[in-house]
């Protein structure tokens, strides 16, 4: 075993890479849930977005083109899930677990054929002096362009949540349906367009994966990212720029267990790969414990099925 | 006096019911305007309908001249007509200023808006803090949200709905004080209320609606309560009675009873003592969001407490459950009807299950007597004349009157020591309450001791031998109900909290 | 403009009419789907849901298969239905499955190469001990910090993986495998085999386990207590704190009952048809099980019927892979299409379709 293989600069600078796409979905389903709406479907929206915007690129050689195809992707197995639960008034999570197993399904139908290719490259953005700065610019200014639109999605949910009339309305819906359609805000329109914004953002945070992570296509690829981006979001209590502290955190846990493995410590790789899930597990005990918190932030309709009766 | 809102035979029907049948009448600028009914009889259709919230099928408005048909609340607010909701639409998680935002078409920058709501709430003596949390008000504050969000877009029609059954008496002089104003500086006033006394007090004129349809329209001063009553409900009520024999040895004894909330915007109780004996009715009043369900819940086991709290003949119950609690004769009936008390998607027979198998046999060693709780649904139906084709048939088909009295009767008839109600006739037409009402005074007559925790000061006048009032989960000191005036009750509700002082430097 | 309208009660008709017409709905939308793949979509239909029943061909293979398919189906979807029913969500039954199987295959390697009755027990009663106590974890996170149970069972599913891997490679590799992954195959231990009771029927101790397991259910949920407490907190939580139900005890028994059915359908298959412990002997069943509860209604025949309909789906998809060259996954989101259609087709169940004016929604 060999410890000092482990160079912290590349540990850190790597952690942001591997905490892109769970950033991303966490992203979206922070914006769902704040609507009241509870999507389980995450991890089936990230690998259809993943196979989307792998077979994309791939048929056109443009990686720009296959996020573009994965936010499609995403966004449109989302309306899936908004038209069954907003409009047919299905359970949320049953609905939520269906299309997580129909995303499986289909993108490993998509995938045939695209096993063992190569996607096209995406280059680092060259940031010039900045990534020339020692240490930081290794760590900071030496990724993808993706890993900054990723954290400029989060300063922009933040932001709209937080000063923006239309973010004010999206959680006035997510608190209550019943004062909100009481003051004529159309709680199912809102409600689809952040599913479908959920979406997206899910199918971005798969492309991330299949295409620069990775990068290539292997079935069921995102291995669960779906749900620890859904634990992210309880972790975070909602709150937009926590969502970032704990994606980086499980993305530290997730490259250190890497390393590790790859230094030959002496513990099965098999226990090092599960070390991401007891950490989320762990998290989410130490989040459910101190309720008081999360229960303001939590929105207080979460999950329920809305019918206007009047 | 010129017409500014007229209605000329609006008609909504809904599946098996016409909800209003060409109805029609006008308000002019600057009138109090009283819209008058029981439960059922209408009222809420229709002012959904002036608000945009439901179209009519059929039928005419006009606002100051111009035809008037708002497709959605936005265009009945963009108007001038604005509405104060009987169940606030507000939000606890939100700021007080961020609520009335989402009221407003057009709201100015935040920063702007707080100044704008300190300056009307000063104007108009409602004094509130626009950085507060909406979940951390009571009742009467939530109101005075709601008001204020109407009044910044200077409205020409306010509609409140029910506004004073979530306030003291002390509260609803304030209220009225603030309305008068408005009236006076022209806003016409569409006033929704089942209290007659009330509408004898603020309105100029009064609309009655009955079954959907307009009976009666007269200046509400020149009735008395028992016409308009009259007029409402279409034939004379009898009113309650009882024997009146004298009250045996305590049964239920509350003593230093606290329960801290369990969630961020609950009340908690803070120690609440009272005694109740065999044979009594007690009433405990108060504005909603006191406490109710907390104590209720406290009395029922559903929130186990400190064992000494409660005790039933000298034993201490209070760490007992539901179950236990059912064993030895303690029953309740919560507020909620669907959710709490029923399952709204279960047959009468399975609701009969929920809370009578153990006091009726209709289980044994966990194995479900199916047609014994059948025959005791039957019992509860043929008994307090529930109106359902059968106990086959889900709590939610029934009207609010008859699950109502099927709650009830369920557990009137499971011959309880001690019955815990609250709101026992919330949203109950008049023939029903009276029913209830006179089954729990028979109940007592028969030797029960019962506690009727109600927001309806006149209804606990009628029943209760004693009275006392809850107000952020303390209880005053119980005292005999014969003879308590308004403004003693009014008192021991917390009076007007504390509102009249208009604080304006903090 | 067709408007929804909520039904006084609850359609009876509709709940046995839903299924049926969303697996009609999903032949004609599989069949589209498999146009697109380039297929003739009669032929598909037809090889999926007919020939392995009654094709000449195939049918003296494929008719037991039936039944060693839909036991650990059923066995697991009856666990799971009793906590959708009163709204706890496991949704790691793989998890379960995989720990059970690890546990009662533990016990027969730990014995072999002893020949007594008392092996084969044992490892039933440790696959099920298995079972619940994963799902114990969950349980206890909620009884205790209220920690969401969706996603705890659900994270555990991928320890358990890593878990089985590490099992499959290591610990119990079998020792004269030459090296291979794997474990001994338990049908080569007649003391630890879950045999064929009836030759050529596809009927062994976890197809029994499950007809047991829905007859019990059905008596829980109709006839005792603890079901009407189960199904009175599934649709009103309120109302069955009212009724004295204790939410901590039911979240420790549903759990606990579906674990250990998940645990024991693990034991009876990699003791019965999958014969060892490899890396992927699990297929999914947990989740998949998770589609005939909801196909089932959560009711226990329905959940039989499911059972055999989910496997009739899986027998037929690989005869169409082998005749059409049909992709294995086509199968998977076939059977995802069918859970959607259910679920949209629910709400006929408890709203009316109304053709009318529009109102404000």
């Amino acid at each position: 075993m060999d410890l000092s293989a482990i160079d912290p600069v590349i540990l850190i600078a790597s952690l942001m890479v591997a905490s892109t796409p769970i950033l991303l979905a966490a992203t979206g389903e922070l914006i769902v849930e704040k609507s009241g709406v509870l999507n389980l479907g995450v991890e089936g929206m990230m690998i259809t977005g993943a196979i989307c915007g792998f077979a994309a690129s791939v048929q056109t050689g443009s990686p720009a083109l296959g996020f573009l195809a994965a936010i499609i992707g995403g966004a449109a197995l989302s309306m899936i899930f908004g038209l069954l639960t907003q409009v047919l008034m299905s359970n949320q999570v049953a609905t939520g677990l269906a299309l997580t197993l129909f995303g499986l399904g289909l993108s490993a139908l998509i995938g045939q054929g695209y096993a063992g290719m190569k996607p096209p490259p995406t280059r680092p953005l060259d940031l010039g002096v900045l990534s020339d700065l020692p240490v930081i610019g290794k760590i900071v200014f030496s990724h993808d362009a993706m890993v900054y639109v990723s954290l400029a999605l989060v300063a922009l949910v933040w932001a709209f949540l937080r000063y923006t009339r239309a973010g004010l309305i999206l959680r006035a819906v997510g608190e209550s349906h019943e004062a909100a359609h009481a003051l004529g805000y159309k709680v199912v329109r809102i409600r689809l367009m952040a599913i479908g914004f959920g979406g997206a953002m899910a199918g971005l945070g798969g492309a991330y994966l299949s295409l620069i992570r990775v990068p290539q296509w292997t079935e069921g690829m995102t291995a669960g990212a779906g749900w620890i981006a859904l634990a992210l979001v309880v972790f975070a209590s909602w709150r937009p720029w926590r969502l970032l502290l704990g994606a980086y955190l499980f993305g530290g846990i997730t490259v250190l267990q890497l390393n590790l493995q790859a230094a030959g410590v002496a513990v099965p790789a098999e226990f090092l790969s599960a070390t991401p899930y007891l950490v989320t597990i762990l998290v989410l005990v130490l989040m459910s414990a101190d309720r008081s918190r999360a229960a303001l932030h939590a929105p207080a309709d979460l999950g329920k099925t809305f019918h206007a009766s009047s | 006096m010129t017409a500014l809102l007229t209605v000329e035979g609006l008609t909504k029907a809904y599946p098996g019911v016409v909800a209003n049948d060409h109805v029609s009448f006008e308000i002019a600028e600057g009138e109090v305007h009283a819209l008058l009914g029981e439960n059922g009889a209408g009222k809420s259709t229709l002012v959904k309908m002036i608000y945009g919230l439901v179209q009519p099928d059929s039928g005419r408005m006009t606002l100051r001249a111009a035809p008037y048909a708002p497709p959605e609340p936005s265009a009945a607010r963009r108007a001038g007509v604005a509405m104060v909701f009987q169940h606030f639409s507000l939000f606890d998680a939100l700021s007080v200023a961020e609520n009335i935002a989402l009221g407003m078409e057009t709201p100015p920058p935040m920063r702007r808006l707080a100044g704008q709501i300190r300056e009307v709430s000063e104007t108009y003596g409602l004094p509130l803090n626009p950085d507060r949390l909406v979940g951390d008000l009571s009742a009467g504050e939530r109101q005075r949200v709601e008001i204020i969000r109407c009044l910044l877009q200077d409205p020409r029609v306010l509609i409140m709905d029910e506004p004073t059954s979530v306030l003291t008496p002390q509260e609803v002089d304030i209220l009225f004080a603030t309305l008068r104003k408005l009236a006076a500086e022209g806003t016409a006033i569409l006033y929704i209320s089942h209290k007659l006394e009330e509408i004898r007090t603020l309105c100029d004129r009064a609309t009655v609606l009955r079954l959907g349809r307009v009976v009666e329209s007269c200046n509400p001063r020149e009735k008395t309560a028992a016409e308009l009553a009259e007029m409402m409900v279409g034939a004379k009520l009898a009113t309650p009675s009882r024997a009146g024999s004298a009250p045996g040895a305590p049964v239920l004894e509350v003593s230093g009873l606290s329960l801290p909330s369990p969630n961020p915007f609950g009340t908690s109780l803070r120690d609440i003592s009272f005694t109740v004996r065999a044979g009594e009715i007690l009433g405990i009043g108060g504005v909603a969001g006191n406490g109710q369900d907390e104590l209720l819940d406290a009395i029922s086991g559903e929130a186990p407490v400190a064992p000494d709290t409660v005790r039933l003949h000298g034993q201490a119950i209070g760490a007992l459950g539901p179950s236990l609690r059912r064993r030895i004769a303690v029953l309740a009936a919560p507020e909620e009807r669907l959710g709490h008390a029923a399952a709204p998607d279960m047959s009468l027979t399975e609701n009969a299950m929920l809370t009578a198998a153990i006091r009726q046999g209709l289980a044994t060693r966990g194995f479900l007597k199916w047609p014994a709780a059948r025959a005791f649904a039957e019992k509860v139906i043929d008994t307090f004349d529930v109106r359902t084709p059968g106990p086959g048939n889900a709590a939610r088909s029934l009207s609010g009157g008859n699950l109502q009295k099927f709650v009830i009767g369920r557990e009137v008839l499971q011959r309880p020591e001690v019955l815990v109600v609250n709101q026992p006739t919330w949203g109950v037409d008049a023939s029903a309450a009276a029913a209830i009402r006179q089954s729990l005074l028979d109940l007592a007559e028969a030797g029960t001791a019962v506690v009727v925790i109600s927001q309806d000061l006149d209804e606990l006048m009628e029943i209760s031998d004693r009275f006392a009032a809850l107000n952020e989960g303390r209880l005053s000191a119980p005292r005999p109900a014969k003879g308590l005036s308004l403004e003693e009750i009014g008192l021991m509700m917390g009076g007007a909290h504390g509102m009249e002082v208009a604080h304006v430097a903090e | 403009m067709i408007r929804l309208e909520k039904r006084p009660s609850p359609s009876r008709v509709w709940t046995a009419a839903t299924p049926v017409l969303a697996v009609a709905l999903t032949m004609v939308a599989g069949g589209v789907l498999f146009a697109m793949l380039g297929k003739d979509p009669v032929a598909a239909i037809r090889i999926i849901f007919w020939d392995p029943l009654f094709n000449e061909q195939f049918a003296s293979y494929s008719r037991p298969q039936l039944l060693v398919k839909a036991g650990p189906l059923i066995l697991i979807a009856i666990g799971l239905s009793l906590g959708f029913r009163a709204g706890i969500w496991n949704i790691g039954a793989e998890g379960q499955y995989i720990i059970g199987a690890l546990s009662g295959a533990g016990v027969a390697l730990a014995l072999y190469p002893l020949e007594a009755w008392f092996v084969f027990p044992l490892m039933v009663i440790a696959g099920g001990l298995g079972g619940w106590a994963w799902a114990m974890i969950p349980a206890i996170l909620k009884t205790r910090f209220r920690t969401n149970e969706i996603l705890v069972s659900l994270l555990l599913v991928y320890v358990a993986e890593q878990i089985l891997a590490a099992m499959a490679l290591g610990l119990m590799r079998n020792p004269e495998g030459g090296g291979f992954p794997g474990s001994r195959n338990l049908q080569q231990y007649p003391a630890a085999a879950n045999t064929e009771l009836i030759a050529n029927s596809g009927m062994h101790w976890g197809v029994v386990a499950a007809f047991v397991a829905v007859i019990a259910a059905y008596v829980l949920l109709n006839r005792h207590m603890l079901g009407f407490q189960i199904r009175l907190t599934g649709q009103s939580p309120r109302a069955a704190r009212f009724a004295g139900v204790n939410p901590n005890g039911l979240v420790l028994f549903c759990l606990g009952a579906s674990g250990a059915l998940a645990g024991l359908a693990g034991l009876f298959e990699v003791s019965g048809p999958a014969g060892q412990v490899s890396i992927d002997f699990n297929q999914g069943y947990g989740f998949t099980a998770i589609i005939v509860a909801f196909l089932g209604r959560l009711n226990p025949v329905g959940i039989l019927l499911a059972g055999l309909l989910m496997a009739l789906t899986y027998i037929g998809g690989e005869l169409a892979q082998f005749m059409l060259n049909l992709p294995a996954a086509a199968i998977q989101a076939f059977q995802g299409m069918l859970l959607f259609f259910l679920l949209g087709l629910d709400v006929l169940t408890n709203y009316r379709l109304r053709w009318g004016k529009r109102e404000i929604a």
